[in-house]
């Protein structure tokens, strides 16, 4: 029988996890990346990994909890069994990962440490310092090591994935790739090809995301016929340092240990920040959000301090928008022990010391929640069947998309410290699949029986436009053009989304698109060349942005990420219970009419021209029947009210109908 | 004309001098790029204004300059190179900070010179890595499956491993190492390149291995469960390329961005080898 082999792409979380797994199961595996896997960019994440505890358990916790924050905090846009899944495995990754090594932090009788994050009444977040990402990649990339050295993974790093290569059915049985040294392009014989290639936060220009995430690999599997899920979502997060080549994370740890976000009552008081009385600080999201305070979901600590920022005039600084993040009042020796690598990134890049002065934060683009479509199987109990081959399969058959890449788990809004763990979840759990896979491919059908022509005419087509695009001599230069992308995505699909603006977005980015195609390159060697590969990256950024605007724009309500003030529904403003009571009928009234339009996840399809057609997709909401996500609202326990008697109803009517 | 004594004052321009190379065995030259003053730059902005430029100083036609990096906040270790003389991380090179101690305004980038030039700035570090698979800088599980928690430790034992652990691989520890030389291999007509990738490993293997791969046994031989194992990590740090070349400069500890008490770890290392290698002539 042909030698079967595995394509893993991508050398974060989710590609070391699947690769370790499908190496312990004895399947060969090629892993690609376009660094050495250990300089992924899964090391920024900070803050921690969630998980149920023996002791948030006794708190009354659960991992049905868990897998209810989740979906909440998403706002029900997920397919709930991925996620009840993922948070039933999630104890057991933690104890994986403190058997890999992992040096997280011990309480003083020496169990695993856990902080509070955000959307969460439990401190359910197990953390190295403030360096947990950094930390659960060098475990993985240490067993990768270890199964690098026993034969059994090959590592390609320093390649750049350029598209899938299917057969005539249809059906993935490779890759081709270009080495980014050698300029070399050559295909991959795999009978699964694995996308673990993380977020697209380059198509905003700055974002907290690392420079090799530029969306460009889900771009060209896109373009290769794989459906992008939910585009539109992308998280922007509450806290980031300003900077000219990048907006650095700063973790939501540090609210998490408990920081708090202020701005002086008076705009752009000029003292110093430490010498503002209590009294004279506005505190808004412990004002507003009493129940959560400075630890509410991502999407709204972002819109308040947008707003807070925008519209009420508050910023600390009159000529940039900021705000203050304060840990001050905190043990300057405990700061520097749970939460060292994020006050020392402060200090290096800000040249002030977190500890004695409020950091100024604003908000920056963090995540996407969207992604490759992929698919699982369904248990009848509601979770995911093991060993199935369908779990995280895009719909090109034996192409896999897993990780931030994939659109599963975080539906509308990803809570803090949940992606490390679907991440290295989804790795670890879809390689017995991938098995099972393996295992039914029919003799004569393996990669290794498909004829070299099929290979060969794709790296014809790549080579035809690598050539084509040293030789484009059309006056236009790739770093301004991405420039100018990413500053019409920041402004018209972040935060704040208005039809007019979206609408503006698509046509400029419809020209830029134009325009890419037509850049000169400054350097036209073939050696290393680094400007031609940022060229492709760039080109391939627009069919994944026009996805983003064209989902955003037809997405008429605001769910998680996805905010158009137009279409906001306001609290109650009766004083008369009777009157507040009417209200929240109408209210919900309107709230489930909006289900039935808008709890769907979009579906992109990218067509010959580049350009995304959308349908719509039922959600599996089967688990946890969506309700009204009330942080906040005003009016939220008479609406909670009519709701779960309504719910109530619902719930009595299929046992009378039986009856 | 009588330079500004005043250090604190910002100058409307800098001069950014490049030691390129446009490939292995090329031979290198420096590129002057003269750049208008903004705040908040850092190494990172200034290679990527030179990009979008295209030109050199007198205007003509310039590939642009080939660098690492990927995470820009210092922790992937990508971006190391020697900035001004003192190798560290382009991200974290604020511009601000490199003009007060240039009263020229010329900021000098070069590449590693520990290790084979790609192209301008960017060098072949895979013998960094190669040195943790000689080490087995692993914990040896028995596999992935669920096998409950990982063993109970101390507090004081986290706070002495998690330092350790930081290290990201960037090389400025054997950069400024004066045991740690320059391997540069070429590859033989007709030799295939798994061929040519087995004599690179095993010419990296009887080089030094570096403080970072040292440092890298100490912590993992403190781990409960990779204690178990401790022996053949220090074997590996006794023969050739072992931890006897370690000349005590304590260069490495100096210039290691993340702070790791690298000597530290050496001397740690030094004394469990020796006492290893004892134990293994008694136990003969």
């Amino acid at each position: 029988m042909a030698k079967q082999r595995v394509l893993v792409i991508g050398g974060g979380l989710a590609g070391l996890a699947a690769s370790m797994k499908l190496a312990e199961l004895g399947i060969d595996v090629d892993l690609m990346s376009l660094t050495p896997v250990k300089r992924s960019h899964s090391v920024c994440a900070q803050g921690g990994i969630n998980s149920v505890s023996d002791q948030t358990r006794q708190l009354g916790d659960s991992e049905w909890k868990h897998f209810d924050d989740t979906v909440y905090g998403g706002d029900f846009l997920q397919h709930q069994p991925p996620v009840k899944e993922m948070t039933e495995w999630a104890p057991k990754i933690i104890d994986l990962m403190d058997r890999l090594g992992v040096t997280f932090n011990r309480t003083p009788e020496g169990f695993l440490d856990s902080r509070r994050f955000g959307g969460t009444m439990y401190k359910r977040t197990a953390f190295a310092g403030a360096t947990t990402g950094q930390q659960l990649l060098y475990a993985l990339d240490e067993q990768v090591r270890r199964r690098e050295s026993e034969g059994l993974i090959n590592k390609f790093e320093t390649w750049d994935f350029l598209s899938p290569i299917l057969d005539d059915n249809g059906k993935c049985v490779g890759a081709v790739a270009q080495d980014i040294i050698t300029m070399e392009i050559r295909s991959f014989r795999a009978d699964a090809v694995l996308v673990a290639t993380g977020g697209c936060g380059l198509i905003y220009g700055r974002s907290t995301m690392s420079m090799v995430c530029t969306g460009s690999a889900a771009s060209r599997c896109f373009q290769a016929g794989a459906k992008y899920g939910n585009g539109e979502f992308v998280q922007v997060h509450p806290t980031a340092i300003p900077g000219a080549d990048k907006l650095r994370l700063m973790s939501e740890s540090a609210r998490g240990e408990g920081g708090r976000v202020w701005v002086p009552r008076t705009p752009q008081d000029p003292r110093d920040p430490t010498a503002i009385p209590e009294a004279e600080r506005y505190y808004f999201l412990e004002e507003r959000y009493p129940a959560y305070g400075n630890l509410v979901p991502r999407d709204i600590a972002t819109r308040e301090i947008f707003n807070v920022c925008v519209n009420e005039g508050l910023s600390v600084e009159a000529d940039r928008q900021c705000v203050y993040l304060d840990l001050t009042h905190i043990d300057a020796a405990e700061l520097n022990r749970k939460l060292g690598g994020i006050l020392d990134i402060y200090r290096k890049f800000q040249g002030v010391d977190p500890c004695y002065t409020p950091m100024k934060i604003f908000p920056a683009v963090h995540y996407a929640m969207g992604g490759l479509w992929s698919d699982y199987e369904r248990t009848a109990e509601g979770g995911l069947q093991m060993g199935s081959p369908k779990n995280q399969m895009t719909n090109i058959p034996n192409l896999y998309a897993l990780g931030e890449v994939d659109y599963h788990y975080h539906g509308g809004n990803r809570l803090g410290a949940n992606s490390l763990l679907s991440c290295i979840f989804s790795g670890l759990y879809m390689a017995p699949g991938v098995e099972t896979l393996l295992n039914n491919i029919d003799p004569g059908q393996s990669a290794e029986d498909q004829p070299q022509s099929l290979y060969d005419a794709a790296i014809d087509a790549q080579q035809q436009r690598h050539k084509a695009m040293l030789k484009e001599d059309g006056g236009e230069n790739p770093y301004l053009i991405h420039q100018e992308l990413g500053d019409v995505m920041t402004k018209a699909a972040t935060v704040v989304r208005n039809n007019a603006d979206l609408e503006k977005a698509y046509g400029t980015v419809s020209d830029l698109t134009q325009r890419a195609a037509k850049c000169s390159l400054s350097d036209t060697g073939n050696w290393t060349n680094q400007n031609v590969m940022f060229t492709k990256a760039l080109q391939d950024m627009f069919p994944l942005a026009k996805t983003i605007l064209k989902g955003a724009l037809q997405r008429d309500e605001c769910r998680g990420a996805h905010y158009k003030p137009e279409f906001e529904m306001p609290g109650l403003d009766a004083k008369d219970l009777g009157e507040k009571r009417k209200q929240a009928e109408v209210w919900c009234d309107k709230f489930e009419k909006n289900l039935d339009k808008f709890l769907k996840s979009t579906i992109a399809v990218c067509k010959d021209d580049g350009e995304p057609e959308l349908s719509y997709e039922a959600v599996d909401t089967s688990l946890i029947p969506p309700r009204p996500r009330l942080y906040g609202l005003v009016g939220a326990e008479m609406i909670e009210e009519v709701w779960s008697e309504r719910s109530a109803k619902k719930a009595e009517q299929p046992a009378e109908s039986k009856a | 004309m009588i330079a500004q004594a005043d250090s604190q004052s910002t100058p409307s321009s800098f001069t950014v001098k490049i030691l390129r190379q446009d490939g292995p065995g090329q031979p290198s030259y420096w590129e002057p790029h003269t750049l208008q003053y903004e705040p908040e730059m850092n190494i990172i902005s200034v290679l990527q204004k030179i990009a979008a430029s295209g030109r050199s100083d007198n205007g003509k036609k310039v590939a642009p300059v080939n660098w690492d990096c990927n995470c820009l906040e210092e922790v992937c270790g990508a971006c190391t190179m020697n900035i001004n003389g003192r190798v560290r991380q382009a991200c974290s090179a604020l511009i601000d900070n490199l003009l007060k101690d240039s009263p020229d305004h010329v900021i000098q980038l070069r590449p590693m010179s520990k290790f084979p030039v790609i192209r301008d700035l960017m060098v072949d570090r895979s013998r960094l890595f190669r040195g943790l698979t000689k080490v087995k800088a692993w914990v040896p599980v028995d596999g992935y499956y669920d096998l409950g928690p990982g063993p109970r430790q101390s507090r004081s034992e986290q706070e002495a491993a998690y330092p350790l652990s930081e290290c990201m691989s960037c090389g400025c520890c054997v950069e400024a190492c004066p045991q740690y030389n320059k391997v540069e291999l070429i590859q033989h007509n007709g030799e295939s390149d798994e061929d040519f990738e087995k004599r690179k490993q095993e010419i990296f293997d009887k080089n030094f291995v570096g403080p970072h791969a040292i440092s890298q046994v100490v912590l993992f031989n403190s781990n409960p469960t990779g204690k178990m194992n401790a022996p053949e990590r220090l074997n590996a740090l006794t023969e050739e390329g072992g931890i006897q070349l370690c000349g005590n400069a304590q260069n490495c500890v100096a210039v290691c961005p993340k702070e790791i008490p690298l000597t530290t770890s050496i001397a740690k290392a030094g004394r469990a080898t020796t006492f290893n290698q004892l134990k293994q002539w008694f136990d003969r």
